[in-house]
């Protein structure tokens, strides 16, 4: 279970292999959207409550789980679902809706070192939400235009406040909106691409979390970085995935 | 930018107006200059009469810096008897100064904060915390007013004008009264742990509706505002006196914060409203005293 600030997501693993997963809005009640997301990966796996033998909570509202047998770390639960899915990959970056971080890790998916960008809005998914709603635009079009664009608006990116107000003063002056749309994950990519740098960049890299989904971002981000990351399929999935591997592991009687 | 959800009412709308001092008159042998600060919240004009504070205006910054500027400078000029010709100098500041049409040179705000300071409380001030709209600066200067060394906190709302117009709108507070308003509390409470105005707007609601009262809400926020500020200013050392400028100065709850932080009083603040200088305008009032030393620089070649 991943308890995130603004969805659950639940991983069912069987055997080590994946056999259901579901999500649920966080809202204000983070134990009822969990014990729902739970009920229906259970239903969508054919499973019980009963059937679970370890249930392992990670994410910021971890200590808000229902069933959970134990805790896991944001990062290492992103250090071995990253591992995971792409063997290679020493470093995941995992980008959600109000928090980023960047895990390097081991072979075996042991977290080694970790940067978080936390309690700043600007370096997590909420600003690109927070800039769409300035653009009026749709969350899942912000991607798409700014794949559009040639060039970026100069827009103050580092603080969501002083970008909503720049966004409005750019319509204002009939700017594009591709090149706005652009500005915002430029600026997201360069926060990203800095905690990368500070744990020494390979060139393995998985973006995982919801935001990896946003073609605008990952375009940015593969631009800062000068490389291609790797984006496993659901990528949202990661820090739920990671609890689920390690559950496995904590067992009692083997994994 | 209003926030529509509260049915047109504008809680951050904080109050324009220009002023003129008694008991100074001008003519034509004086030496006339003008300080224009346009910021990235407001847009302030002062105007000297040799060195001395005559009138000011304030005005909200529009989209475009040079219109703001111009309106500053018509607000300090109403009922003066004054056009914008018979001004000698005119310096140009703050975070939109390169876009001060008819100034005869830009300052940094940071010098016209420090001698803005000075001119308003004096000799003694050694640190200036001033707070706009968009950035924090802690400043030390000498007795002369001039800049020691600064450090500034920018690109991020917390604490800023900016910041605390979200807040006014979030908690349905007019802005003037929001400092008062966090005083009201019978114990202060935990300072919040996240200060990001952008996740203010849900966790300020959930608090709320946890049961907390605004009182409460604001005294959190605002005591975790403080807690910057006053961190900024052990960074550039606090040196007695300590006074506050900028559009915060006005706000009771952040400036009387910082003192029990810190343990130490600020300078009084000048009865703004009834005929003293105002903290708002130290930026303009130091480019008007600045601008009055160059034109006599450039007077005597």
């Amino acid at each position: 279970m991943d308890l995130g600030t603004q969805r659950v997501q639940v991983v069912v693993l069987k055997d080590g292999a994946v056999v259901a997963r579901a999500f649920a809005y966080s809202g204000f009640d983070p134990t009822k959207a969990a014990e729902q997301a739970v009920d229906e990966a259970l239903r969508n796996g054919h499973l019980k409550l009963s059937d679970v033998n370890h249930f392992a909570a990670t994410g910021s509202a971890m200590d808000m789980a229902p069933y959970a047998n134990s805790k896991v770390s944001m990062m290492g639960a992103d250090a071995k679902a990253g591992v995971f899915l792409v063997p290679k990959a020493r470093t995941i970056i995992d980008v959600g809706a109000e928090e980023a971080r960047a895990v390097k890790c081991d072979e075996k998916g042991i977290m080694v070192d970790f940067v978080v960008n936390e309690r700043c809005a600007a370096g997590a998914g909420a600003f690109i939400e927070a800039m769409a709603r300035a653009l009026e635009v749709k969350l899942e079009e912000m991607g798409p235009l700014a794949l559009k664009a040639e060039r970026a608006s100069p827009i103050n990116a580092s603080c969501v406040i002083f970008g909503e107000s720049d966004v409005v003063s750019l319509i204002h002056r009939q700017e594009s909106k591709p090149e706005i749309a652009r500005a915002v994950f430029d600026a997201m990519a360069d926060r990203v691409s800095a905690m990368v740098h500070r744990l020494g960049i390979n060139p393995e890299v998985v973006l995982a979390g919801g935001v990896a989904k946003d073609p605008g971002f990952v375009a940015s981000l593969n631009r800062k970085l000068g490389l291609n990351v790797i984006i496993p399929d659901n990528p949202e999935y990661i820090g739920a995935l990671g609890a689920a591997l390690i559950a496995a592991t904590r067992v009692k009687g083997g994994a | 930018m209003s926030q529509p959800s509260n049915n047109g009412v504008e809680f951050w709308r904080w109050q324009e107006y220009h002023r003129i001092m008694p008991n100074i008159k001008w003519t034509d042998k004086d030496i006339i200059t003008a300080g224009v600060d346009v910021g990235s919240v407001g847009s302030k004009a002062a105007v000297m009469v040799n060195g001395q504070a005559y009138s000011w205006g304030i005005t909200r910054t529009g989209s475009n810096s040079p219109e703001s500027a111009n309106k500053a400078l018509d607000y300090a000029l109403v009922d003066t008897g004054l056009k914008v010709g018979d001004l000698k100098y005119i310096v140009g500041t703050g975070y939109g100064r390169v876009n001060v049409p008819m100034a005869n040179k830009a300052i940094t705000e940071i010098a016209c904060h420090a001698k803005g300071a000075n001119y308003i409380w004096g000799s003694t001030v050694r640190t200036v915390l001033d707070v706009g709209g968009q950035d924090i600066k802690a400043i030390k200067i000498d007795e002369t007013g001039r800049v020691v060394s600064f450090l500034m906190n920018d690109k991020c709302a917390a604490g800023t004008g900016r910041g605390m117009e979200v807040f006014a709108d979030l908690l349905q507070i007019p802005i003037e009264e929001i400092g008062g308003i966090s005083l009201k509390v019978e114990k202060e409470p935990e300072p919040v742990s996240c200060t990001c105005v952008a996740f203010a707007k849900t966790e300020a609601m959930g608090l709320l509706r946890k049961g907390w009262s605004k009182e409460k809400v604001l005294a959190a926020y605002t005591r975790a505002m403080a807690v910057r500020m006053a961190n900024l200013i052990n960074r550039v050392g606090l040196e007695k006196e300590l006074v506050v400028t900028g559009g915060q100065s006005k706000n009771i709850g952040i400036v009387s914060r910082i003192e029990t932080i810190l343990g130490v009083k600020c300078l009084p603040m000048p009865n703004w409203r009834e005929g003293g200088l105002d903290p708002m305008v130290a930026g303009a009032l130091g480019a008007a005293s600045l601008a009055k030393a160059l034109y006599e620089k450039a007077r005597k070649g």
